[in-house]
C-alpha cells in the first residue's frame, strides 16, 4: 500500500487574508484527528527565508497542504528552492474553501494533484466566464 | 543577519511512545500558541508520517513523566532539547520554546511582515519590466540572467505596484486581498484590465521621471526663494498624497518614503541599465 500523504498546515500568521474561523476549525480538526502533521506559522515567511524545512516538506513524497491559492503555494516553494512534486501535491485553499471542504480533502487519503503545470502564455488564460 | 542565513528551530509536539497524549483542548491551545509565536510545529504520533529533520535545532515537547526519550539518528550540528510539558499551560509552553530559540540563536519571527513579490515562472517572459520599475532594489538576475526577487526585505509592505506593471500578471503577493495578484488564477480579462495594469507614469500624465524632474526643478526654484524646510516638506507630502490616492492601493507611506527625485533618477537609470544588460545577454 502506498504511503499516506503527509499533511502540512499553514497558519498564515502575518496577515488577515485567511478567515480566522476557517484556519481555526482546520487546525482544531487536525489537532483532534490523531494524525501526524506539520504546521507552520507562515509559509510566506519561510519562503522568504528559504527555510530548509520547506525542502524536506517538498521532497518527502505525496503531500496535502492547507494554505492558500495553489499557484501561490507552488511558487512560494520554488522561491525557497524547494519545488513541490507536481504529480503528488494537493493544495487546499483556506481563503476560499470552507473548513469542512478542506478537512474532507485532507483526510480522504487520495491526493488530487492541483498545482498549475507548465508554461502558459496570455492566450492560455481562461476566460472569465469559462 | 540576512533572511536566508538565519538558523531555524523546529518544535516537535511528541505524543508517541513514552509520552502521554495531551488532552484535546491542551493540544490545540499549545499548537495555537506556538504558531502565533511564529514556530514551525510538528505533531508526531506513533506510526505517523512527517517531514524528516536534517539540520537546525529541535525542541521536543512531551509529557514524559520523567522518562526522557533518546533522540536517534541525530546528525552532527543538530541541537536537540527535550522539554517535559506536563502541567504547563500553552503560554508557558511557548515561553519554553522561546527560551530554546534564544539559547540556540534561532531566528525570531514576526519582526518583518513577509511581503515580497513571488514570481510565477510559468507566466514570466523575463521582460525585465519589474526590474526596470522597482526603485527599491528588490529585483535582480541570477547567473543565467533570469529575473529573480532577490532582496525581499527591501520590498515595501502592502505595495503591489510592480505586479501591476507586469504584462503577464506573473507577479504575485500572496497576502494581497484580490486576484490574480494574490495567486488566484489569471483570467484573460486580467491581462488587459485597466485596473490591473497601472502605469505609474500615466497616473502623472506622462513620463514619471520627467514629471519628477519637473517637480524637482520647480521645488528647487521655490526652495531657493522660500528657504523654508517645513514648507518644502509639506509641499512634497501634499504632492505624494495626491499620487497615493491616484494609485489607489499603493500605500501612502510608500510614496512618502520615496527617495528624492535625484535619487529616483539615479536608481531608475541603474535598474534600467541592469535590465538592459540582462536582456542583451539573453539575446546572445
Amino acid at each position: 500500500m502506498p504511503d499516506a500523504p503527509r499533511i502540512l498546515y499553514c497558519h498564515c500568521q502575518y496577515a488577515q487574508v485567511v478567515p480566522p474561523e476557517v484556519k481555526e476549525a482546520v487546525l482544531k480538526k487536525l489537532s483532534d484527528s490523531g494524525v501526524a502533521f506539520d504546521a507552520v506559522a507562515d509559509l510566506c515567511e519561510m519562503s522568504a527565508r528559504q527555510d530548509p524545512s520547506l525542502k524536506r516538506l517538498a521532497d518527502g513524497g505525496p503531500v496535502k497542504i492547507a494554505a492558500c491559492f495553489p499557484r501561490a503555494v507552488k511558487w512560494l516553494f520554488h522561491t525557497a528552492k524547494a519545488d513541490l512534486p507536481l504529480d503528488t501535491a494537493e493544495v487546499l485553499n483556506m481563503r476560499v474553501q470552507t473548513a469542512e471542504e478542506v478537512c474532507a480533502a485532507l483526510f480522504n487519503g487520495a491526493v488530487q494533484p492541483n498545482l498549475p503545470k507548465g508554461k502558459v502564455t496570455g492566450t492560455d488564460a481562461p476566460k472569465a466566464d469559462a | 543577519m540576512s533572511l536566508t542565513t538565519a538558523a531555524t528551530l523546529r518544535v516537535v509536539l511528541y505524543e508517541g511512545a513514552d509520552s502521554a497524549p495531551l488532552a484535546s483542548t491542551d493540544r490545540f491551545s499549545a499548537l495555537t500558541a506556538l504558531l502565533e509565536k511564529g514556530f514551525a510545529v510538528t505533531r508526531a504520533v506513533a506510526g505517523g508520517r512527517v517531514a524528516p529533520h536534517e539540520r537546525g535545532s529541535l525542541i521536543v515537547l512531551g509529557q514524559f513523566a520523567g522518562r526522557t526519550p533518546e533522540a536517534e539518528g541525530v546528525t552532527a550540528g543538530t541541537i536537540v532539547r527535550f522539554q517535559d510539558i506536563t502541567g504547563l499551560d500553552a503560554a508557558r509552553i511557548a515561553e519554553r520554546a522561546e527560551a530554546v530559540q534564544t539559547e540556540t540563536g534561532a531566528a525570531r519571527h514576526g519582526e518583518w511582515k513577509p511581503w515580497f513579490p513571488v514570481i510565477d515562472y510559468d507566466r514570466c517572459t523575463n521582460c525585465m519590466q519589474c526590474l526596470s520599475f522597482c526603485l527599491f532594489g528588490v529585483y535582480g538576475v541570477d547567473e543565467q540572467n533570469k529575473i529573480q526577487a532577490q532582496n525581499h526585505d527591501n520590498c515595501k509592505t502592502n505595495c503591489p505596484a510592480c505586479s501591476r506593471v507586469c504584462p503577464e500578471a506573473a507577479i504575485m503577493f500572496p497576502k494581497y486581498k484580490a486576484g490574480p495578484i494574490n495567486g488566484d488564477e489569471v483570467q484573460a480579462s486580467d491581462l488587459g484590465k485597466e485596473k490591473m495594469k497601472i502605469d505609474i507614469s500615466s497616473l502623472l500624465g506622462g513620463d514619471v521621471y520627467s514629471q519628477l524632474r519637473q517637480r524637482s526643478d520647480a521645488a528647487k526654484a521655490r526652495f531657493s526663494k522660500e528657504r523654508d524646510d517645513k514648507k518644502a516638506l509639506a509641499e512634497r507630502q501634499k504632492c505624494l498624497t495626491k499620487l497615493a490616492s491616484a494609485a489607489s492601493d499603493i500605500p501612502a507611506e510608500v510614496l512618502m518614503n520615496l527617495p528624492s527625485p535625484e535619487e529616483i533618477m539615479r536608481r531608475a537609470e541603474e535598474a534600467k541599465a541592469k535590465a538592459q544588460a540582462a536582456l542583451a545577454a539573453n539575446r546572445q
